[in-house]
Order: structure tokens, then C-alpha cells, then sequence
């Protein structure tokens, strides 16, 4: 018998240990509540909370989406998730992803279509220490460049070729962490950085030779905006099969309407947004968040052709470095151009009439930024 | 005391290092070969404490609540983990002890599974979740699929371990197949059984820290380690905060497995007058 006790304690604790974490989680999984008639939606993110996806926190949190009768639901992303990939498995209705990233993933089978281009530009920076020098990629030659790879180092890549610069020869690659660290410690010369993040980390971050913050002086900037080898990022992407059905369709254009008023409302409210991201519970600080808003909303507006139009030239630029662009184990974005219907402007351009007639002001013509504070460590 | 000694070692070591290196670390023939001392790097250990007093973000709760709370959050996700990966360890143990044909035909899969990276896996049953389970529930999954290896290797050679002539007594005995198992094969496997739990506890750890880092499930101490870190340029002792969470986590779950082994020391204490 006394076997059998030792046995039944450990199956005891084992049951107290199950029932401890059952009460413990109960608050963190609520299930998104889906009221009435609502249809709910799975809107699958590429990151963790934060400003760069204001537009869609704000369509949630202000009931644009709940106007439409849909009951939006945000997944944030992780290390892993790669959103187009969960869109084409069906278990979201649809994902925000880069460009080129999802047409690699279409030409390897996901049946996925870009319905609305919220970022009409890109956001992507390399970041050298102004008094190296550098100021454009011709400059690069016989540097320590870093890069993230994966995908996220084609522009990088085109900057260096169209400046007669040969990417897996004339300059030291280093595959860069997320953080900007070997930028600091010189470890590199130029750094891969967002606009909207890694560079605001920059600033946030004390110099010790003068125990003040680094200032915008400290670095030089190349905008890859500025040398033609930018490509289009953050887009909306749909079920390319899906939308066949008339009643996704529908759904669809409900969705990029909810969409246009939530990136509308942030750039008219950046600071509600901020706050609105903060509540999220994102770990990044309240300055940098705001950083993140005004940088983003640099990149939406002004929208000439309308929020979230493809641009036919821009979508061009895209799918050319895409397939010419060699990164450097010799591999191109993509093999062929991309196949059937890899986007459409159909519904966007019904969910900008929409909102027009609604009084929403779709083209944010007058927009300016504002001039943003960063705080130690972004606090 | 001498958990107390270790760290007062590790203290000595880090600080220590922090005077005798190079700010720039050393370099051998291009390769780094020890690290940079530099505060960015390696932030002195003070530095590490004060960042667990001050709060998270300006006007937020002290760092070290925060990470105490994710700490509490993975550890639920590892106890599931952990006691779900055993129970399927045990089961299959089982199984393949009695059946000769199941070890030849299971074992080898059994170690293929554990040779599947777990970023391919992770990404896989991360989708599960919010359909048919609550998202901590798939990396509590992910946790399990970690810790079943060593309970069931461990625990098939402790059942496979009684003497022949153990056996054969039991079928004298005209015991059947169960009465064998539990009266003599559980308890000649209590030995192997508990170093192949104190490596599933680990295990769990390794999978449930991996897991939320891979799905980016938040609450837990992997989402807050990957948050943190991308902090480190402007922040660097902030990271290190998430990491001794994560130590003191492996520590505590350590010594949860070790309390399961106070039945048993008394029972092994019985085996060895027995074997006397």
C-alpha cells in the first residue's frame, strides 16, 4: 500500500499544480466576445502591439469595424508567424504583411491578393555614424554592413547595386540582432533600421562621452525612398480564392473602410492612438510609441491616389527588385512575376467612395508631422 | 549555502571579468573569443538590481513585478507542460515495455521527434490556438512535446530494469501483467524515473520559454525576454532582468520536481535494505 500513496500524492500534486494554473490564466484568454449579428474577423498582425498598427487598434477600439457589423480580432504576430502563411492557411480572414514577402509566399502557393496598400511608402533606413563619412551606398565599399535577412534586406541590396557596388564581394555582411547595439559599439558601419523603431532606439539611447542622449546629428541617414530601391511594406492582404464569394467581397470593402477611418483618426489623433497602443500593452514607452505613430503616419499620408491605392509605379519598382535583386547567397525574391490576381484595387477604391460620401477625408493632403520628443530608453 | 557560494562565484566572475576585459573583447584571427566588457554588453550586476526597483515605463509598475508575474505565467504553461509531457512519457513506457514489437516499431520515432526543430513545430500548433485550445494552452503543448522524451526513454529502461529472476518470480507468483507492473516494475524504475523528470522539468522550461517566444503568446517570461531585448540598445540592463527571471524560474521548477522526490527517497531508502 505504501506504494500506492507515493503514487497518489504525486497524481495530488499533480491536480493542485492543474487547478493552481487554470484559476491563474483565466483572465488572460477571454475570448473576444461577439455580440448580435457581428461578424467576427481575424486580422492577423505581423509584430506585437505597437504604433505600426494604430489604424487597425483604433478601427477596433473607436467601433469602426463594429459600424461595418463586423467584430474585428487582432492576432499579434511572434518570432515565427509569418502572416500571409496563417491568411493562406485560413486561420485568419486577413493578414498585414511587406510586399515582397508576400509575393515569395505566393509564388511558393499561398493564394493570397493585396487589397489595400496602407503603407504607400517604405519606412526602411541605413544608419551610419556621421562622422564615418558615409552618406550614400557608393560608400559602402570595404564597410561592415548589417543586415537582418530574411527577406528584409532587399532594398538594402538593389541601394547597393544600383550604385555599381557588388553585395556578396565589396563590403563585409553581418547579420544584424534586433537591437542596434553593434551600431553603437561600432561593430558595424551602417545598420539596417525602421524609421518608425530601431532608429528612434537610436535616439534613445544615451552617448557616454557626453551622458546626454544621441541626437539626430550623431547619425547620417540613407532613405532608400531617396535612391529608388524602396518597396512597398505594410499592405492588407485578403484569400485570393475567397474572393470569388460576393459576400467576402462585401466584407471586404466593410473591412477597408473600417480600415481608411482608423488610419484616419491617427493622423488626426496621434496622441489618442499612442495612448490607445499603450493600453494594448505594449512594452515599448509612451515616446517612442508616439515616434512610431508620427513616423507611420509619415508613410500613409499624404495619399494622393487615396489610402491604401497600390501605385502602379511603386507596385512596378517592387516586383523588379524582387526578381533582378540578388542578396547574397544569389537568391532573388522572386523567380517569374507574380501571377494572377497579386492585387486589386477594386475594393479599396469602393471603400475610399464610401468613406468619402461619409465626410472622411481619404488623402490627408494637409497633413504634417509632428515633431516628436524621444525620452531615455523611450519611456 | 552553497546556492549562496555559487552565485557569490558568478558575481565574481562577471564583475571580475568586467575589470580584467577588454572593452572591446578579444579577437583571435577575426573570431571573438571572449566577450566585450563593455556596459553595454555586460551591464554591471548593480546596475541589473537597480533596473529590477525602477518601474517598467515612466509611471508603470517596478520592473521586477512584472517579471515575477510572467514568471508565474510560464510556470503554469511548464507544470501543464511538464505533467502532460510525463503522463504521455509514462504511457508510452509502458507500452513499449510490454510490447516488444511497439519499442522496435515507436523508440526510433521517439527520438526522430526531437530532432524536428521546434521552429517548424511551433508555428504549427500555434495555429490551434483560440480555435480548440486557449493560445497558452499550445505552448504548454510545445512544452509537453519536450518533456515526454526523457520520461519515456528513462522510465522504459527503469521498467526494463528488474533482474530476470525478479521476473520469474512474479510468474510463480501467477502474477498477472499488472500486478508484475506495479508491483515490481514501477517501483525498480523510481530510480531512473527521477533523473528523467529532473530533465523534463528543464525540458519544459526550454519548450515553454521557446514557445511563447515563438508564438509571441504574450504574459509570459519569453515574450517579456524578446521585448526586452529589443530594448537593449537604449536599455541594456532591462534585458537581464527578463534572463534572471528565466533563471529563477528553472530554479524553482527544479525544485517543484525535486519535492516529488520525497515519497520516493523514502521508498529507494526501502530498495537498498531489500538489495542489502
Amino acid at each position: 500500500m505504501r506504494r500506492f500513496r507515493i503514487f497518489t500524492s504525486i497524481a495530488a500534486a499533480s491536480t493542485l499544480l492543474l487547478a493552481a494554473c487554470g484559476t491563474a490564466d483565466q483572465d488572460k484568454t477571454a475570448p473576444a466576445a461577439s455580440g448580435g449579428a457581428l461578424t467576427p474577423i481575424k486580422l492577423q498582425l505581423q509584430w506585437f502591439y505597437q504604433a505600426q498598427f494604430a489604424g487597425y487598434i483604433a478601427a477596433v477600439d473607436q467601433g469602426f469595424y463594429k459600424e461595418q457589423g463586423l467584430d474585428v480580432q487582432l492576432l499579434e504576430g511572434g518570432v515565427d508567424i509569418v502572416p500571409q502563411t496563417v491568411l493562406a492557411q485560413g486561420k485568419a480572414d486577413y493578414a498585414v504583411a511587406w510586399v515582397p514577402k508576400a509575393l515569395a509566399s505566393r509564388e511558393q502557393g499561398a493564394q493570397i491578393t493585396d487589397v489595400g496598400q496602407i503603407f504607400a511608402r517604405s519606412g526602411t533606413y541605413q544608419v551610419a555614424w556621421k562622422d564615418s563619412g558615409i552618406t550614400s551606398p557608393a560608400q559602402f565599399k570595404g564597410k561592415k554592413i548589417g543586415n537582418w535577412g530574411f527577406g528584409n534586406e532587399f532594398e538594402l541590396f538593389a541601394g547597393m547595386t544600383k550604385s555599381g557596388i557588388d553585395p556578396g564581394k565589396d563590403v563585409t555582411l553581418v547579420q544584424q540582432q534586433f537591437d542596434m547595439q553593434a551600431l553603437l559599439k561600432h561593430e558595424i558601419d551602417a545598420a539596417q533600421a525602421m524609421s518608425y523603431n530601431e532608429y528612434a532606439q537610436l535616439l534613445e539611447a544615451k552617448n557616454p562621452a557626453t551622458g546626454k542622449l544621441y541626437t539626430p546629428d550623431d547619425f547620417s541617414i540613407i532613405d532608400w525612398k531617396q535612391n529608388g530601391s524602396a518597396m512597398l511594406q505594410d499592405a492588407v492582404w485578403a484569400n485570393t480564392a475567397k474572393l470569388s464569394d460576393p459576400n467576402y467581397q462585401a466584407q471586404t470593402v466593410k473591412f477597408l473602410l473600417g480600415t481608411i477611418k482608423g488610419w484616419a483618426y491617427c493622423r488626426d489623433n496621434p496622441e489618442k492612438c499612442r495612448d490607445l497602443v499603450v493600453a494594448k500593452g505594449s512594452k515599448l514607452g509612451k515616446s517612442h510609441q508616439l515616434w512610431q505613430m508620427n513616423e507611420v503616419n509619415k508613410l500613409i499620408w499624404p495619399a494622393a491616389g487615396g489610402i491604401g491605392v497600390v501605385d502602379d509605379a511603386a507596385w512596378k519598382q517592387t516586383v523588379d527588385i524582387s526578381q533582378t535583386t540578388k542578396n547574397q547567397t544569389g537568391d532573388t525574391v522572386l523567380k517569374k512575376a507574380p501571377e494572377g490576381q497579386a492585387y486589386t484595387n477594386d475594393y479599396i477604391n469602393q471603400a475610399i467612395t464610401q468613406a468619402k460620401a461619409a465626410g472622411i477625408d481619404v488623402n490627408g493632403t494637409s497633413f504634417q508631422p509632428e515633431t516628436v520628443t524621444l525620452e531615455a530608453g523611450g519611456a | 549555502m552553497f546556492v549562496l557560494a555559487g552565485v557569490a562565484v558568478f558575481v565574481l566572475l562577471w564583475e571580475g571579468y568586467k575589470i580584467v576585459g577588454s572593452q572591446d573583447g578579444t579577437v583571435l584571427f577575426g573570431v571573438r573569443v571572449l566577450p566585450r566588457a563593455d556596459d553595454l554588453s555586460m551591464p554591471h550586476l548593480w546596475t541589473v538590481l537597480q533596473r529590477l526597483g525602477r518601474p517598467e515605463l515612466t509611471g508603470g509598475r517596478p520592473v521586477w513585478i512584472v517579471v515575477l508575474q510572467a514568471c508565474a505565467f510560464t510556470f503554469g504553461i511548464t507544470a501543464v507542460g511538464f505533467l502532460i509531457g510525463a503522463f504521455v512519457g509514462l504511457l508510452l513506457a509502458v507500452a513499449m515495455q510490454q510490447f516488444r514489437l511497439v519499442e522496435r516499431g515507436l523508440l526510433p520515432y521517439v527520438i526522430l521527434s526531437q530532432t524536428v526543430p521546434l521552429v517548424a513545430l511551433a508555428p504549427l500548433v500555434a495555429g490551434w490556438g483560440g480555435t480548440i485550445m486557449p493560445p497558452w494552452a499550445t505552448v504548454a503543448v510545445i512544452a509537453a512535446y519536450l518533456a515526454f522524451f526523457p520520461v519515456a526513454v528513462g522510465m522504459l529502461r527503469g521498467l526494463q530494469s528488474p533482474a530476470t529472476s525478479g521476473v520469474e518470480l512474479m510468474r510463480s507468483y501467477a502474477a498477472g501483467w499488472w500486478r508484475t507492473l506495479v508491483k515490481l516494475r514501477f517501483p525498480a524504475s523510481l530510480p531512473y524515473l527521477f533523473p528523467a523528470l529532473r530533465l523534463a522539468g528543464a525540458a519544459a522550461v526550454v519548450g515553454a520559454v521557446v514557445g511563447e517566444i515563438s508564438t509571441g503568446t504574450r504574459g509570459g517570461i519569453g515574450r517579456l525576454i524578446i521585448e526586452y531585448s529589443r530594448e537593449a540598445t537604449s536599455d541594456p540592463a532591462k534585458v537581464y532582468t527578463a534572463m534572471l527571471g528565466a533563471a529563477l524560474l528553472g530554479l524553482v521548477v527544479a525544485g517543484a520536481v525535486s519535492l516529488l522526490e520525497v515519497p520516493l527517497m523514502r521508498h529507494r531508502r526501502h530498495v537498498e535494505v531489500v538489495t542489502l
